[in-house]
C-alpha cells in the first residue's frame, strides 16, 4: 500500500499486557485521516484492547501495561506530559452498549462542552451547539421537543446516536467506535451505519466490528487482527477480495468464530 | 394402595415444623416492633390521658418532674439539647463521611480499600460508652484548655463525639450508594475527557443522590437515638443552649438517667415514657423517609 498522507493514528511496536497476560503483540497500525477504518477479527483477538489504548481509556484497569508508540495526529500519546483528559477531547469514543449519562438529552449533549469550558454555555450558544450536534446525527427532529427528558428513556438507536452527538461539541478529530451497532436491531444498525459513513467527511473513524458485511459496507480500509497480532491491512475491497494471508482468507470465509 | 400414597411420614412433619419456625423468625421483627410500641405506649398511656399538657410538654423549657408541689414536664430544653448536639454532629460527620465514602469508592484500590473498609466497620462497632469515656477524659480537658472555658462537657463535646460515632455508618451506607452507580457512567464521562473530580461532581454524586440522602438521614437517626455517649459528654444539665459551650441534656439521656429512680406508675414515670414515644416516632419517621428515598432511587434506576 502506498503512503498517501500522514496517518491520523499510528502505532509502532505496540505491546500490551493485562497483568501477565499479553493481549497485543507488536502492533503497527496506520489509520488514514477522514476515512472509516474497520477493525475485524475473531472474539478475544484484541480489537477492543487496541481501540481502548488509543485514547488510553484502558488505563482504567490497574493491571494494564503498555509498551511501544502510539501517535494521534502526530502527538506521542504515551508521553508522560500528555494530559489524558485533553487527549480524550480530541479522540471521542462510542461504546458497544449505548451509555448516555443519567441526565437530560440536553445535558448529555452539552456535557463535554461543559467539562471542557468549566461552565454552562450561554443560552443561545448552548442551543446552537445542541441543535447542530443533534442535526449532525439526524436526531434533531426526533428529540427537539423533549430535550429536557432523560436520555436513558430514548430507544437504543437514539441513545447510540446521542452518544455520538455528545462527542461533537468539543470538536474531536478522531472517533473510536467499539461495535457501535451490536446492541441494535437491523434497521437501527443500518441507520447508525449510514451516519458513520456520513461522518467520515469530517472525522477520522476507527470502527471495531464483528459484522463482516458491515465492514465491507461501511469502511474504506480494513485491518484484520488475530490473537493480539495485526495480520493484514488494506483497502477494504482488496482485503475482502484478495486477502494476502491465509488466516485472513479463513476468517473472511467464516472459518473462525 | 391409598394407605401408601397418603402416608404422612417423619419428613412431612419436620417439613411442617421447620416451615412454621422459619416463618416465625421471619416475621419476628414485626412482632417485636409492634410489641415494643404497644408496651411503651401502654406505660405512657396514663400520663398522656391524665397529666399531659401538650403545650407545656412541647414548649416549656422547664423540666422539673420531681417537684412535690409544682412538677413541670416541659421538654423544650431537652429537645433543644438533642437537636443541638445532633445538628453539630451532622455538621461534623456529613462532610467527613461523604469525603471518606468518595475516597473509598472512587480513589482507593486494592489493599488500601479493603483495610479502610474493615477499619471503618471496626469503628462502627466501638461501644458508645467508650465514646462517652473519650468525651469525659480526653475531650473535656482538651476543650477546657483550648477554649479557656470552665467546663468541657457541653454541646461541642457531645457533638464531636456523636459526629465521630455516626460517621462510620454514614460512610458505609454512602459508599454503598456510590458503588451502586454503574461504572459505565464513569467510563463514559472519562472517555469524554472529564477529570476525576468532574466525574465525581457531575456524574457520580448526582446519580447517587438518593442513597447519599438516606445515609445522612440514617446518621441523623443514629444521633437522635444515641444515649450513653451523649449522657456522658454533654454535661447533662437542662438548658436552652445559646453557645456550643453550654451544657445540655438530651431526651434519651434524661430517660436513661431518671427512669431507675422514679416510682413505677407515677406521672414522672409516665412522662419519661411519653418522651420515649416521641423518640420512637421521630426515629420511625426518619428511618421510613430514608427507606422510601432509597426505594425511590431504585425505582428510578430501574426505569433506565
Ligand atoms: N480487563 C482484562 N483483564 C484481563 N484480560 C483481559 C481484559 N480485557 C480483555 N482481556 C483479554 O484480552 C484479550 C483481548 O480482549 P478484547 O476485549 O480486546 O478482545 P476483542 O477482540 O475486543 O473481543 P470481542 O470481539 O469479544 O469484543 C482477550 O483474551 C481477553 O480475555
Ligand atoms: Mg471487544
Amino acid at each position: 500500500m502506498a503512503e498517501p498522507q500522514a496517518s491520523a493514528i499510528r502505532t509502532r511496536g505496540l505491546n500490551l499486557w493485562y497483568g501477565d497476560f499479553q493481549a497485543l503483540f507488536d502492533v503497527d497500525l496506520d489509520v488514514a485521516p477522514k476515512q472509516v477504518t474497520s477493525l475485524i477479527g475473531p472474539s478475544g483477538c484484541g480489537k477492543s484492547t487496541l481501540l481502548r489504548s488509543i485514547n488510553r481509556i484502558n488505563e482504567r484497569i490497574d493491571s494494564v501495561r503498555m509498551e511501544g508508540e502510539i501517535r494521534v495526529l502526530g502527538h506521542d500519546v504515551l508521553a508522560p506530559e500528555i494530559e489524558k483528559a485533553q487527549l480524550r477531547k480530541r479522540v471521542g469514543m462510542v461504546f458497544q452498549r449505548p451509555n448516555p449519562l443519567p441526565l437530560s438529552i440536553r445535558d448529555n449533549v452539552l456535557f463535554g462542552w461543559r467539562i471542557d469550558h468549566g461552565g454552562r454555555p450561554d443560552k443561545d450558544e448552548g442551543e446552537a451547539l445542541l441543535e447542530e450536534s443533534l442535526r449532525r446525527v439526524l436526531l434533531w427532529d426526533r428529540v427537539k421537543d423533549r430535550l429536557g427528558q432523560r436520555a436513558t428513556g430514548l430507544s437504543l438507536e437514539e441513545q447510540q446516536k446521542l452518544c455520538i452527538a455528545r462527542l461533537l461539541p468539543v470538536q474531536p478529530q478522531v472517533l473510536l467506535m467499539d461495535e457501535p451497532c451490536s446492541a441494535l436491531d437491523p434497521a437501527a444498525t443500518s441507520a447508525v451505519e449510514e451516519l458513520i459513513w456520513e461522518l467520515r467527511e469530517q472525522y477520522t473513524i476507527l470502527l471495531v466490528t464483528h459484522n463482516m458485511a458491515q465492514a465491507r459496507r461501511a469502511s474504506d480500509d480494513c485491518v484484520f487482527m488475530l490473537m493480539g497480532k495485526l495480520v493484514e491491512k488494506g483497502p477494504t475491497g482488496e482485503l475482502f477480495l484478495t486477502p494476502q494471508r491465509q488466516e485472513t482468507a479463513d476468517y473472511i470465509e467464516g472459518r473462525y468464530g | 394402595m391409598n394407605a401408601e400414597f397418603d402416608r404422612l411420614d417423619r419428613a412431612w412433619y419436620i417439613d411442617r415444623i421447620a416451615k412454621g419456625l422459619i416463618f416465625l423468625c421471619g416475621i419476628s421483627a414485626i412482632i417485636f416492633i409492634l410489641s415494643i410500641f404497644v408496651f411503651i405506649f401502654a406505660q405512657a398511656f396514663g400520663f398522656i390521658t391524665e397529666d399531659l399538657d401538650v403545650g407545656e410538654f412541647l414548649t416549656d423549657p422547664t423540666w422539673r418532674p420531681t417537684s412535690e408541689s409544682n412538677p413541670v414536664y416541659g421538654t423544650l430544653a431537652l429537645i433543644a439539647g438533642t437537636a443541638s448536639v445532633t445538628g453539630l454532629a451532622m455538621l461534623i460527620s456529613v462532610p467527613i463521611s461523604l469525603g471518606a465514602a468518595i475516597y473509598i469508592s472512587e480513589f482507593a484500590t486494592g489493599r488500601t480499600k479493603e483495610v479502610l473498609k474493615v477499619v471503618i466497620e471496626m469503628l462502627a462497632a466501638i461501644p458508645s460508652v467508650v465514646w462517652g469515656f473519650i468525651g469525659l477524659t480526653i475531650m473535656n480537658p482538651l476543650i477546657i484548655q483550648i477554649f479557656d472555658v470552665p467546663m468541657g462537657l457541653n454541646v461541642l463535646n457531645a457533638g464531636i463525639i456523636l459526629g465521630l460515632m455516626a460517621a462510620p455508618i454514614m460512610t458505609t451506607i454512602a459508599e454503598d450508594a456510590l458503588k451502586a452507580v454503574p461504572d459505565s457512567y464513569r467510563e463514559a464521562a472519562e472517555a469524554m475527557g472529564a477529570t476525576r473530580w468532574q466525574i465525581i461532581r457531575r456524574v457520580v454524586l448526582p446519580s447517587a443522590r438518593n442513597g447519599l440522602t438516606a445515609a445522612v438521614l440514617l446518621g441523623v437517626g443514629r444521633g437522635f437515638g444515641e444515649t450513653m455517649a451523649v449522657l456522658m459528654a454533654s454535661g447533662h444539665s437542662v438548658n436552652l443552649p445559646t453557645s456550643p459551650f453550654d451544657s445540655v441534656r438530651a431526651l434519651t439521656a434524661t430517660i436513661a438517667a431518671e427512669l431507675g429512680e422514679t416510682a413505677h406508675g407515677s406521672p414522672h414515670f409516665g412522662a419519661l415514657f411519653t418522651i420515649g414515644v416521641m423518640l420512637l416516632l421521630i426515629t420511625f419517621a426518619i428511618n421510613l423517609t430514608a427507606d422510601l428515598i432509597i426505594r425511590g432511587g431504585w425505582k428510578q434506576r430501574g426505569h433506565n
